[in-house]
């Protein structure tokens, strides 16, 4: 080939695979498109002043709300982070300052293990464990239970991570003024490293803010507001379950205002996740 | 490992050697010229001295050169400050050289006073000091150096009774004075370029062992005047 | 009972710079060139000292004596086991899994590997200093400065204020830093960080200050600056300095230590090592033929 039809065919080849990198992007956010913009469609117009402030309303009786079961996902999100984040942080300190070469990888495996059990089964060992002793049985404590299992090791492995990621010279320099490991750890290394553990424990929190299975014989929903977190307690994806299954139209309105709901409250976790991750200054 | 700055110094230590050859050479040369009374040989001897002067200026220049951009330490260092000091003794060993053959120009003018024997010997002294101080320099050898820096009391010593000598005959034949007193100066030269061989040899021990004899009891002068 | 250990880093402050406080008497030197000796014992009396790393040996029977208030420089190639030495001396080559070591350290007569001693006491009175800068990004410039001492239980306000200003001032950072003590220690050029790092190390008062190639990733207007710093403390302070530079250990130094492949070649008064060493190989190495 000439040197000029070289150079067109080389052109024609870094079009074609330009062009075909941007359909495959394409291709990959647009189920999440097509979600959205059906999200939207469907609950938009269900999205009202009532629907934030009202109890869920019986069948046929118009101007209710899932106000309850917005509150009780926040719940239950606080209650899962005072179980996940402790020992997810915790662990995620041992692994990365104290922990040997083996025993890390042994207690990585273990948490990747933890990862991969399917919700229903932390839901399962949360129902064992509280709701059949009956202690107090179905409510926050359990579900937040449930969930907090799941976060430990998400929780684990990006503190981990960040702590990583934090240099050396740092810990030697609070080492060399004669500070004890672990003041150098908590004064230095994690303040340090507050960002992205926050960062960890944000994303968490986005990903099991969404688990409906744990939640059907922890929390267990609830049709009124909840006044103590041994009470069972109502949730977003457990509402939205519910009506979802029902046979009226009026809360299949509702179960899609409120998977709206849900994806929104998701997608502010992740946008203060991005929000943190961005370098000031 | 031969580096790039080694063959710097080389260049420093063989335009010392070359030196020391010339200068060693102008002594002999104007020995010759004295005692074959060949004052054409004197006045080669005065213009070969320019060489001298040109050599101490480029190895100081060198040798600066050297200390400012290669930061030398050690042996390097003590070589480059060697080479500046041995080539200034070497050049006034060219100018007491140049002074000596003026005096053979003068002299050459008139018939001998006596026959030559003593200058000669001091002169030979002396080259054998420089020709000694400059083998040392090359093989490094610090014990020969100080045995040469011992011989200068020889050579004080022949100038002393020269003096002694020149002094008497003046006095007892007062129209020799002239062609004495060149003499005299002549020698005088040459106890100065012994005096130079010396501080060459000093110079060679303080670069082979890093000690500073000058003025030591070491290489203090023995016998008395 | 008085712990053998216990840092001075709690003492009533007497301002060092003003008013030197009264040593020993020294007796003056009698000629320039001998350097005086300080009474008591050395900061460090090492004794066949090994270090290994795992199976891999990085010091092999290391014997020397560091005088106190005096600087001493530790040359050598890369992979010579300078860094690991200079990391024995205040205990931070426990750090490393798998480190271990043989032989006796003696720090101002006191043995820094024994049992009952606390390696973090150890550390509050041998500062480091590291080559490249570190100041804490989560601090200003007066918190890293104060850091060792506040989080060693130090409160009081006042004491606190003056060794800011004393330490700052020790490593001449203070008038380019005192309108604007708040800043983040990371905002200083890199000059300046590594000079707060070292009025950092100051702060807590050790006796004996260990720098680590300190000035390798400095410009060299920013090296005199903590050359001269190290000139002015060595009044008061042990300094320990290990260099690549030859010519920072010549300029800063009074004693020097050459060490090659992990065993010290040589250690002698910097101006011998650098007119007339007396091993061959020492010769080759200041004189730039290897390494």
């Amino acid at each position: 080939m000439s040197v000029a039809a070289n150079h067109r065919y080389r052109k024609f080849k870094n079009g074609l695979m330009n062009t075909l990198a941007i359909v495959c992007a394409l291709l990959v956010i647009s189920p999440l498109g097509f979600i959205l913009f059906y999200l939207i469609r469907q609950g938009a117009s269900s999205i009202n002043w009532a629907f934030f402030t009202n109890l869920p309303a019986p069948v046929g009786q118009v101007g209710g709300g899932m106000a309850n079961a917005i509150v009780g996902t926040i719940e239950l999100l606080l209650l899962a982070s005072t179980v996940g984040v402790p020992i997810g942080v915790l662990g995620g300190i041992y692994l990365s300052e104290y922990g040997g070469e083996r025993m890390n990888d042994w207690i990585r495996f273990w948490a990747d293990v933890l990862n991969g059990i399917p919700s229903i089964v932390w839901g399962i060992v949360a129902y064992a464990l509280i709701v059949l002793p009956k202690l107090p049985g179905f409510s926050a404590y359990a579900g937040g239970l449930a969930l907090g299992f799941m976060m430990i090791p998400l929780v684990l492995r990006t503190t981990e991570e960040v702590l990583v990621l934090v240099p050396r010279s740092y810990r030697e320099a609070a080492l060399a003024l004669g500070l004890p490991q672990w003041k150098a750890i908590t004064r230095i290394v994690l303040p340090t490293a507050l960002k992205g553990i926050i960062t960890g424990v944000l994303l968490a929190m986005a990903r099991v803010a969404g688990e409906t299975a744990p939640l059907l014989f922890t929390a267990f929903g609830n049709s009124y507001w909840n006044r103590s977190l041994s009470q069972p307690v109502a949730a977003l994806p457990l509402q939205i379950f519910n009506y979802a299954i029902s046979p009226y139209d009026d809360w299949h309105r509702q179960a899609w205002a409120g998977a709206l709901v849900l994806v929104g409250l998701i997608f502010c976790l992740s946008l203060s996740v991005r929000f943190l991750s961005r370098e000031k200054r | 490992m031969e580096r790039f700055f080694d063959a710097e110094l080389e260049k420093l230590r063989s335009q010392l050697i070359r030196m020391g050859e010339t200068a060693i050479r102008q002594v002999r040369d104007v020995m010759k010229a004295l005692v074959e009374g060949k004052p054409s040989l004197a006045d080669q001897v005065i213009a070969a001295d320019d060489e001298l002067d040109r050599l101490e200026v480029e190895i100081d220049d060198e040798a600066i050169r050297y200390m400012n951009l290669r930061a030398p330490v050690a042996t390097q260092l003590r070589l480059v400050i060697v080479g500046m000091k041995a080539s200034h003794d070497l050049e006034r060993v060219g100018d007491e050289a140049t002074n000596i053959a003026k005096r053979v120009v003068r002299l050459s003018a008139e018939p001998p006073l006596k026959p030559y024997i003593d200058i000669p010997r001091m002169a030979g002294i002396a080259t054998d000091m420089l020709r000694g101080a400059l083998d040392c320099f090359l093989a490094g050898d610090a014990e020969q150096a100080l045995a040469i820096c011992k011989r200068d009391s020889e050579v004080d010593e022949i100038n002393r009774q020269l003096y002694r000598e020149l002094s008497s005959f003046m006095i007892e034949k007062p129209e020799t004075i002239s062609r004495a007193l060149e003499i005299m100066f002549i020698s005088k030269s040459l106890e100065r370029i012994a005096d130079h061989a010396t501080n060459i040899a000093e110079e060679v021990v303080y670069l082979v062992k890093a000690k500073d004899v000058r003025h030591t009891e070491e290489v203090k002068k023995t016998g008395v005047a | 009972m008085h712990h053998p250990m216990t840092p001075r880093m709690n003492e009533e402050i007497k301002p060092t710079r003003l008013n030197p406080p009264a040593r020993a008497a020294q007796p003056s030197a009698a000629s320039p060139s001998a350097p005086a000796v300080p009474a008591g014992p050395p900061a460090f009396d090492v004794k066949n000292l090994c270090v290994w790393y795992g199976a891999q040996q990085t010091l092999h029977d290391v014997t020397l004596q560091v005088p106190t208030r005096s600087v001493t420089s530790i040359i050598g190639p890369s992979g010579c086991g300078k860094s690991t030495f200079l990391r024995t001396l205040n205990r931070m080559h426990e750090l490393v899994p798998g480190a271990r070591h043989s032989g006796e350290i003696l720090m101002l007569g006191q043995n820094l590997y024994s049992p009952e001693v606390d390696a973090t006491v150890v550390r509050r009175r041998v500062g480091m200093v590291f080559q490249k800068s570190n100041p804490f990004p989560t601090m200003s410039i007066a918190e890293n400065v104060l850091v060792g001492l506040r989080l060693n239980g130090l409160n009081d306000k006042a004491l606190l204020r003056q060794r800011l200003e004393e330490s700052l001032r020790m490593a001449a950072l203070w008038d380019e830093v005192k309108d604007h003590l708040g800043r983040p220690g990371t905002s200083l050029s890199g000059g300046q960080q590594q000079r707060l790092c070292i009025a950092r190390a100051l702060a807590v008062k050790p006796e004996i200050i260990l720098m680590d190639e300190p000035c390798s990733a400095l410009d060299p207007i920013a090296t005199s600056k903590v050359e001269e710093l190290i000139h002015e403390i060595k009044k008061d302070y042990t300094v320990v300095i290990v260099t690549h530079n030859m010519q920072q250990a010549a300029r800063c130094s009074d004693r020097t230590a050459f060490f090659y492949m992990g065993k010290l070649i040589e250690f002698d008064e910097t101006r011998t090592i650098f007119m007339n060493p007396a091993n061959p190989q020492t010769e080759a190495y200041v004189s730039g033929r290897f390494g």
